[in-house]
C-alpha cells in the first residue's frame, strides 16, 4: 500500500445493538480517515458511542453496516487467523489498564508475544526494552497490584507496543488518572508517536487530552460525527453545536451572570503572553470580569481561552470586541447559553 | 482404650477416606473443569455463544445436582457394579462420588472463571488471542486463586459425601461410624471417627486456602 493510503479508513460505519427494548443505534454513518503517523482524537460525551467506535476499528465489535479498512484491507473479509494477525498490528490500551493481575510487569509485556508465538527468551528481552522505553526499567518484577495507576498504564502501553503495532488505540486511557499523571502518560504517547512513528487514535471525553497531543479531531455527538478537522481549527472556530458545547467552558452554561454580554477570546499562540486584557482595561478605563480562563503552552505554542464579562454599556463593549480582534485574537460574543 | 484391631480398622478408614476423596475429587475435576469452561464459553456473553448447548448443559447439571446424594448412591449401584465389578468398598464409592460432584465442580469452576475481569479478556482479544489462548492463558491463570478456593470447597464436600456412602458399605471413616457407632452403639468409635473427619476437613480446607493465598498476586 502506498503511504498516501490512510492507515485506517472508516466508511459509513453503523452499529446497533439489539436490546430488550428494541434495537439501539450506537453509531450512525461514521466516515473518517486516520492518516499514517498522526495522532487522531475522537472526542464525545459519555454514551456518544466513541468506545464502540474504537472497538469497531479492531473488530472487537462487528459493525452492523459500513466497512473498516486497515492498511487498505477490508477487515470484514478477513478469516479469523488473519484478523488475529491484524489485531497484533493494532495495540490497544484501556481506561482500567486491563493488566493480567497474576502476572508481573515483565510477564504482562511478554503476554502478546506469547500469543504471537515468540520464543520466551526473545520475548523477555524485548519486554525489558519496552519497560525501559516507558520509563519503568526497575518494575519488571512488580505485580500490577504493587504499581500506581500511572505505572500500570505505562506497563499497558509497553504491552500494547510489544508486537510492533502500526496503530495504538487508546480508549479513555487517561480518564482514571490524576492530572499530573495524565500529563506524563500523554507525554509518553507523543514520544512514542515521534520516535516509533506509531499512529495513535485517542478516544476521550476530555478536551485537555485532545489539545495536549492530537493534531486532528473528530467530534462524535448523538452517534454521528458532528465535526472533524485540525484541532486548532476546530478549537478556534467550532462550527457545530456539539463542538461549541465541548469547548466552551462550564462557566458559560451557568446563569449566574445573567443580563450581561460575554465574550470568548481564543489565543492562537502569538499573544497569549501579552497582557492583552490588562492593556484593554487601561485603554478603556473600564473593568471587565474574567469568568473563565484556561491557557497553556502546547507543543511549543500557546493555546487557550478566556471568557470575560463585558461592560454593560453597549458601545464600550463593541469597541472592546473590536480592540481584541485588532490584536489578532479570535473574539466572539456569546449571548445565549450554550447548551 | 481401643484394641489393636479397632485402631488398625480406624487407620485403614482414614486411608480409605482420603483415597476416595482425593481420587474422586481429581476425577470430578477431570469432568467438571472442562464442563465449567464450556459453560462460560457457550454463555450468551461468552467467547463462543451457543445458547442451546449452554441450556442443555445447564439443565443436565442442575438435574444431577438436585438429586439427593443418597438416592443417587443407591440408584447408581448397577452402574457401579458394571464399572468396578462390585458396589462395595472405597473404589466402588468413587463412581457415585464422581457423578454427584462433577456437576457441582462445573458450577464452582464456572463462577470462578466468571469473576475474571471482562476488560482483561477484551485486552487479550485486542492482541489477537484465540479463544483457546484466552481460556488457557487468561481465564484459568487469572482465576487460579478462586479456583483453588473452589477446590477446597469441592474436596471437603466430596469428603462428607464419601462418609454418607458408608450407608451402603462404601468403606472409609463414614462406614465405620455407621456400622460401629450407629448400628452397634459404640459411641466412642463414632466419636473418634467423627473427630477424625473434622480434622481431615480442617486440614484439607486450610491447605486449599493457603495455596490460593500464596498464588494470589493481587494482594
Amino acid at each position: 500500500m502506498s503511504d498516501l493510503e490512510p492507515i485506517i479508513r472508516i466508511e459509513g460505519l453503523g452499529k446497533s445493538f439489539p436490546t430488550s427494548g428494541g434495537v439501539v443505534k450506537v453509531l450512525d454513518d461514521i466516515s473518517l480517515e486516520i492518516r499514517r503517523g498522526e495522532i487522531f482524537g475522537i472526542i464525545g460525551m459519555s454514551g456518544a458511542g466513541k468506545s464502540t467506535l474504537v472497538r469497531c476499528i479492531n473488530f472487537l465489535e462487528q459493525p452492523t453496516t459500513g466497512a473498516i479498512y486497515f492498511d487498505g484491507r477490508d477487515l470484514s473479509r478477513l478469516s479469523l487467523p488473519e484478523l488475529y494477525r491484524v489485531r497484533r498490528s493494532m495495540g490497544m490500551i484501556f481506561q482500567q489498564f486491563n493488566l493480567l493481575m497474576q502476572r508481573n510487569a515483565l510477564q504482562n509485556v511478554c503476554f502478546p508475544l506469547e500469543i504471537a508465538g515468540v520464543k520466551k527468551a526473545e520475548a523477555a528481552e524485548k519486554a525489558k526494552k519496552l519497560l525501559d522505553l516507558v520509563g519503568l526499567p526497575d518494575k519488571a518484577k512488580a505485580y500490577p497490584s504493587q504499581l500506581s495507576g500511572g505505572q500500570r498504564q505505562r506497563v499497558a502501553i509497553a504491552r500494547a507496543l510489544a508486537t510492533d503495532p502500526q496503530v495504538l488505540l487508546c480508549d479513555e486511557a487517561t480518564s482514571a488518572l490524576d492530572p499530573s499523571t495524565t500529563r506524563g502518560v500523554l507525554e509518553l504517547l507523543r514520544d512514542i508517536n515521534r520516535r516509533l512513528g506509531v499512529t495513535i487514535v485517542v478516544i476521550t471525553h476530555e478536551m485537555g487530552v485532545i489539545e495536549g497531543i492530537c493534531r486532528r479531531v473528530a467530534i462524535i455527538d448523538e452517534h454521528r460525527i458532528a465535526e472533524i478537522g485540525n484541532v486548532d481549527e476546530v478549537f478556534l472556530r467550532p462550527k457545530s453545536a456539539a463542538a461549541k458545547r465541548m469547548f466552551y467552558p462550564d462557566g458559560m452554561q451557568t446563569d449566574s451572570f445573567k443580563g450581561n454580554r460575554r465574550c470568548r477570546i481564543v489565543f492562537d499562540g502569538n499573544s497569549s503572553f501579552q497582557p492583552v486584557i490588562a492593556d484593554m482595561v487601561l485603554k478603556f478605563h473600564r473593568t471587565v470580569n474574567i469568568i473563565f480562563a484556561d491557557t497553556k503552552d502546547i507543543d511549543g505554542r500557546a493555546f487557550g481561552q478566556i471568557v470575560i464579562q463585558l461592560p454593560e454599556t453597549d458601545d464600550v463593549a463593541d469597541k472592546m470586541l473590536e480592540y481584541l480582534r485588532s490584536q489578532g485574537l479570535t473574539a466572539e460574543e456569546v449571548r445565549e447559553h450554550v447548551q | 482404650m481401643f484394641s489393636e484391631v479397632v485402631v488398625k480398622m480406624i487407620a485403614q478408614g482414614v486411608v480409605d477416606t482420603l483415597y476416595m476423596t482425593l481420587v474422586s475429587s481429581a476425577l470430578a475435576y477431570v469432568i467438571g473443569l472442562p464442563l465449567g469452561i464450556a459453560l462460560v464459553i457457550t454463555d450468551k456473553n461468552g467467547l463462543g455463544p451457543q445458547p442451546v448447548v449452554n441450556q442443555i448443559l445447564g439443565v443436565i447439571i442442575n438435574l444431577l445436582r438436585s438429586v439427593p446424594f443418597l438416592i443417587l448412591l443407591i440408584t447408581l449401584i448397577p452402574v457401579t457394579r458394571a464399572i468396578v465389578g462390585t458396589s462395595l468398598g472405597p473404589t466402588a464409592t468413587i463412581v457415585p462420588l464422581v457423578i454427584a460432584s462433577a456437576p457441582f465442580v462445573a458450577r464452582l469452576v464456572e463462577s470462578s472463571i466468571k469473576e475474571v475481569d471482562k476488560g482483561v479478556i477484551e485486552a487479550a482479544q485486542s492482541m489477537g488471542a484465540s479463544p483457546f489462548q484466552i481460556v488457557w492463558k487468561v481465564m484459568l491463570p487469572e482465576a487460579r486463586p478462586s479456583l483453588l478456593v473452589g477446590a477446597a470447597i469441592a474436596v471437603t464436600t466430596i469428603l462428607s459425601y464419601s462418609a454418607l456412602a458408608g450407608i451402603v458399605g462404601g468403606g472409609g471413616l463414614g462406614d465405620i461410624a455407621i456400622r460401629y457407632g450407629y448400628y452397634r452403639y459404640q459411641t466412642n468409635i463414632m466419636l473418634v471417627t467423627v473427630a477424625l473427619l473434622v480434622i481431615i476437613v480442617q486440614i484439607l480446607q486450610e491447605i486449599g486456602m493457603r495455596l490460593a493465598k500464596i498464588g494470589d498476586k493481587r494482594i
